[in-house]
């Protein structure tokens, strides 16, 4: 890293989860970037809980791993404890999960960033884009707040809840991102300045407890799970002593406490404008919304091996903080426990992402990037991915080479985006493996097999990365290839495998749509001659998980392939990006106003706008060949 | 939309007509009209060509054209065959064209839009495409005003919201309920409502489409040789229609005649009588022609032995030889008639247009069209598999798959509104 450059292809504007993946994709693919910070200590750092992964999360993070991202290294390096949630259900919705320490997140991508080429890191307070002129809204740099100048041909804004943040508790007002740290005011003028459409979003934390004062004794703990995945696929084994989490639960008394605040509540009182999420609500909002409920439960995370502090996940709130102390004491195991620092809530300013391109550019303002909570979203993942996306965008930009083929059928990344800018958000956004709809292929066990040639074909994978997924696939190939071999029901059930007699006979792989069969007792039956010459047999386990998954759900996947073929053809109509809805005769208002908002860049992303009509998209097809010929006249 | 897929679709006017066009565009177009009629004509040039399905049975003799691409009216291979033009004919022919693989039936405007695709017809012609999207609204409007007070429109609304619930529900299961926010299923709840929500389309679907009032009930007369079929044709239409011997065996083809009883649509239909001894190549073309028909019957006359008609839910046992001494009557017939004479008739009049008022739409109902009815089918398979589905992922696939048939009555949203349903109703989240 070094200080003093003046001139970058790229600067990223925010040393979060999505500035640092921005910066290193960017840097990894051979851009020259800079990485601007208010301090360089504070890059990498975890602002709420300390835990990466989850459902539909996990999944975000493998895919970024898989284009040779910072996020699932980190969280190995810091995994104080791992857990695969929905570890009974089917492999497509399990969702890795770690805690992390934080110093040893935040230390990790101290590490990555360092042995990244191409990438220097710069202190300072971004204060104002320059454009190009007045009337040329391009970008060509940054001015900061010393007053020096850096020049750049694209700048990716990573600058998380910055603009505007407003802090609650209870009847305190705070102005700033976190708690000790400034708004970058200035740069949050000038990007209202720009006429960019935005709006008002809210998000929570709990307060912090003090472990030393909880009485562990009295709570069911829950310890990591066994096994060793990992959140990289090029992590080996677990690095970090495993700690434990543990559980209690609101009751009836901490529910009376809460709605006793009620009326102190920035929340409940009107303070707080802004949408919060739906799937991440206060507790206060818990026990409003749903009376009935007697209690919710309550993880207590530890946040590091050498901290005492405790992360109580499931209580994010900007009650008082007299009424946090209360509540927090109501709950079993926490009758004594001190409180070291209270919940707030955040309210902040969000540009609505309908405004962005699929690479995360502003439209209209050439060399302008947006990723992670600054266009919506919430949580770590989703931003180390549209950091991704951005970084990968501005680099294809200044290298001048195509930007990766990512579509809803490969990768939940792009079904991000695509959300994002197609429909804009009403609540800060969260990955859901819901929202996939070929979430049977979107496993987060074969995100490599997905993304990783489209990371390589993009130049944005290290040597080791790419040495690492070429072992990788060639086990794949080989054992998909053994599996080719026919067997009848007949040999399996002499094997021991469960399956009906009168099954007949197919290739191995074709019987793992079966739930009672398992790969691994495949591969002990007898194959005659089709044992193919060299054949090692070293499968690793996680390929062999892998392809296990594969032919579980092979019907349904080719079921979906017409589905896909679909996306696919509409995909290559492009729609101008000034295309005129209004003039279209038939479109309903509602239609025209969404279209005219999100400004689809193909056939297929108009069609997936909220309440297009088969045949409105055939109409919309027709005007928009009338507008190409029309321009080539 | 897919150019991959090879489409075709019924392009003459609604049959019965004297021919019926079925027109067939995209890469597999010529394979699937070889596969149909054997080896293909010269491009461009007709001939005449036996149909058959896959499994030899015969369909029509029918005339083959091929246009091989891309200077086609699509831009793509393209065939077209001219059936006889009974709606039984149609039908079978399409369910042959669409069980092989990849040709699927054409989307409204389909043809228009793979010929604007390919250059092949300019703007002014391809704005025919937007009046679809006018003729989607004014369906909406007409249902709205016409059809029950939008019965129609209202019922699915109704199914979309309770497959979003169900939706919701497993994917509140899948998503959440490893954190204790969402309780477990117990006793397979889920999979019970989605059978009802099942039975409740299926119920719908059983109903008369709409196509019947527009097109005809289907009466067929049916019964074996010389038992007066044709006779009782000509007599109910008062004309000759149909040619009237003593010769067994005279009418070898399907006899279409469309009349009106009571200001109900009808359409006669006079089959080859059914023996199993014929030698007559023809005559045996005539008997399958016939079974196919009494298949696709809405309502069937069987003027054979007593007991010996082929199964069907609307039979009418008709004695049609009443006048005739020589003549061994029906026990039990429902109706006692002579074609000759006229006797009879009006009771056989009546009680068509009776049992006519059963099978179409009741008044206080809406139809649904054959677009509608085939989305409505999808949803209504998807349900049933997503009632049996083990695997949580499986069933919430299943749900996915019936959202994109209501989706596609009613434009696309269902995932975001799944998810309105799915915060509305747990409480999730840490």
């Amino acid at each position: 890293m070094s200080l003093g450059a003046h001139s970058f292809d790229i600067l990223v504007i925010g040393g979060g989860h999505a500035g640092v993946e921005a910066a290193a994709v960017a840097a990894r693919m051979g851009a020259n970037v800079g990485l601007v910070s208010f301090s360089r200590d504070t890059i990498g750092a975890m602002s709420c809980n300390p835990a990466i992964g989850g459902l539909g999360k996990g999944h975000l993070v493998r895919e970024v791993d898989a284009f040779d991202g910072l996020i699932a290294r980190a969280a190995d390096h810091a995994a104080i404890h791992y857990r695969m949630l929905n570890a009974s259900k089917g492999a497509a919705v399990q969702g890795p999960r770690i805690q992390a320490d934080r110093r040893l997140f935040k230390e990790s991508i101290h590490r990555q960033l360092a042995v990244t080429p191409n990438l220097s890191v710069i202190e300072g307070e971004a204060a104002a884009l320059r454009f190009a002129s007045a009337t040329d809204q391009r970008v060509v740099g940054l001015e900061l707040s010393d007053g020096s100048l850096i020049a750049a041909k694209a700048v990716i804004l990573a600058t998380g809840t910055f603009l505007g943040g407003t802090l609650f508790r209870g009847e305190e007002r705070l102005t700033g991102g976190r708690i000790g740290e400034n708004s970058a005011l200035k740069l949050a003028e000038q990007i209202r300045g720009a006429g960019l459409p935005m709006a008002r979003l809210k998000t929570g934390t709990p307060p912090r407890l003090d472990g030393r004062t909880i009485d562990w004794s009295m709570l069911e703990v829950q310890p990591s799970d066994d096994g060793d995945w990992t959140m990289s696929s090029m992590t080996e084994r677990r690095y970090v002593p495993q700690l434990f989490c543990a559980m209690t639960r609101t009751n009836t008394q901490t529910h009376d406490i809460i709605r006793s605040g009620l009326d102190r509540s920035p929340l409940f009182g009107g303070a707080i404008q802004g949408q919060g999420p739906r799937y991440c609500p206060s507790i206060e909002d818990k026990i409003f919304r749903f009376a009935d409920r007697e209690g919710h439960q309550v993880f207590l995370e530890p946040e590091g091996l050498d901290s005492h502090l405790i992360y109580p996940n499931g209580i994010s709130t900007s009650l008082p903080v007299d009424i946090q102390l209360a509540m927090v004491r109501s709950m079993s195991g926490l009758a004594n426990v001190e409180m070291v620092v209270p919940g707030y809530a955040v309210e902040y300013d969000y540009i609505d992402p309908r405004a962005l391109d699929r690479t995360l550019a502003v439209r209209g303002i050439e060399g302008l990037y947006c990723a992670g909570q600054i266009n919506g979203t919430t949580g770590y993942e989703e931003a180390a991915a549209q950091g991704l996306v951005a970084g990968m965008g501005a680099a294809c930009a200044a290298l001048n080479k195509p930007f990766p083929a990512i579509d809803r059928s490969n990768s939940y990344i792009a079904v991000m985006v695509d959300d994002l800018i197609l429909h804009g958000v009403t609540e800060p956004y969260r990955m859901l493996t819901a929202r996939a709809e070929y979430r049977l292929r979107l496993r987060a066990d074969n995100a490599a097999t997905r993304l990783t040639p489209l990371a390589l074909a993009a130049s944005a994978v290290s040597p080791d990365r790419e040495r690492h997924f070429s072992e990788k696939s060639a086990q794949k190939r080989s054992l998909r290839a053994a599996l080719d071999a026919p067997v009848t029901a007949d040999t399996l059930i002499q094997s021991g495998v469960d399956v009906k007699r009168d099954a007949g006979k197919m290739a191995l792989f074709d019987w793992l749509r079966f739930p009672t069969v398992d790969l691994q007792s495949l591969l002990n039956v007898p194959r005659g001659t089709l044992v193919m010459e060299g054949e090692t047999r070293n499968w690793s386990a996680d390929v062999v998980a892998e392809v296990e998954q594969d032919g579980r759900y092979a019907p349904y996947l080719d079921r979906q392939a017409a589905e896909i073929r679909d996306l696919a053809a509409n995909e290559q109509i492009s729609l101008p990006v000034d295309f005129d809805y209004h003039s279209i005769a038939g479109l309903s208002n509602e239609m025209v106003e969404r279209l005219d908002a999100a400004r689809p860049d193909t056939l297929a992303a108009a069609g997936r706008v909220r309440g297009i009509t088969p045949a409105a998209l055939a109409t919309i097809l027709v005007h928009a060949k009338r507008a190409a010929l029309r321009r080539a006249a | 939309m897919d150019n991959a897929d090879t489409i075709f679709a019924l392009s003459s006017g609604a049959p019965p007509a004297a021919i019926a066009v079925i027109r067939i565009s995209g890469c597999d177009a010529l394979n699937a009209a070889r596969t149909l009629c054997g080896a293909l004509p010269e491009p461009r040039r007709a001939s005449l060509r036996r149909l058959k399905r896959t499994d030899g049975s015969v369909l029509d003799d029918a005339l083959v054209i091929t246009f091989p691409g891309p200077i086609t009216a699509t831009g793509e291979d393209l065939a077209e065959l001219h059936l006889h033009g009974g709606r039984a004919v149609v039908r079978s022919v399409e369910a042959a064209l669409a069980a092989l693989p990849r040709l699927r039936r054409a989307e409204p405007g389909e043809f228009t839009r793979r010929a604007f695709l390919n250059n092949r017809i300019d703007l002014n012609e391809a704005e025919g495409l937007a009046d679809l999207l006018s003729a989607e609204t004014e369906w909406q409007r007409r249902s709205a005003v016409q059809m029950a007070g939008g019965a129609f429109s209202k019922a699915v609304e109704q199914w979309r919201e309770e497959l979003l619930l169900l939706s919701a529900g497993v994917e509140a299961l899948l998503d959440f309920s490893d954190e204790d926010d969402v309780p477990p299923d117990k006793n397979n709840k889920i999979s019970d409502s989605c059978t009802s929500l099942h039975d409740v389309i299926q119920q719908h679907l059983a109903f008369p489409s709409v196509q019947k009032l527009r097109d005809g009930l289907r009466v067929v007369i049916a019964g074996p040789p010389n038992s007066g079929k044709s006779t009782l044709l000509n007599a109910l239409v008062a004309k000759e229609a149909a040619i009237v011997s003593d010769i067994a065996g005279t009418t070898r083809d399907l006899i279409d005649v469309p009349v009106a009883f009571d200001g109900i649509p009808f359409v006669l239909t006079d089959t080859a009588g059914l023996r199993d001894d014929t030698d007559d190549v023809i005559e045996g073309v005539g008997i399958q022609k016939a079974e196919s028909a009494i298949g696709d019957a809405d309502i069937l006359l069987w003027l054979g032995v007593e007991g010996e008609a082929p199964q069907h839910p609307n039979c009418i046992e008709i004695e049609a030889k009443d006048d005739d001494p020589d003549h061994v009557v029906k026990s039990d017939a429902a109706l006692r008639l002579s074609a000759k004479t006229s006797a009879g008739l009006a009771e056989l009049i009546q009680r068509l247009t009776k049992t006519a008022h059963g099978l179409l739409p009741p008044p206080d109902s809406f139809a649904i069209n054959a677009r509608q009815s085939a989305l409505l089918s999808d949803v209504v398979r998807s349900l049933s598999l997503a009632a049996k589905a083990t695997d949580l992922l499986i069933m919430a696939e299943e749900l996915r798959q019936a959202r994109l048939g209501l989706d596609a009555l009613t434009g696309r949203a269902s995932t975001e509104d799944m998810l309105d349903a799915l915060f509305g109703r747990f409480c999730i989240g840490k």
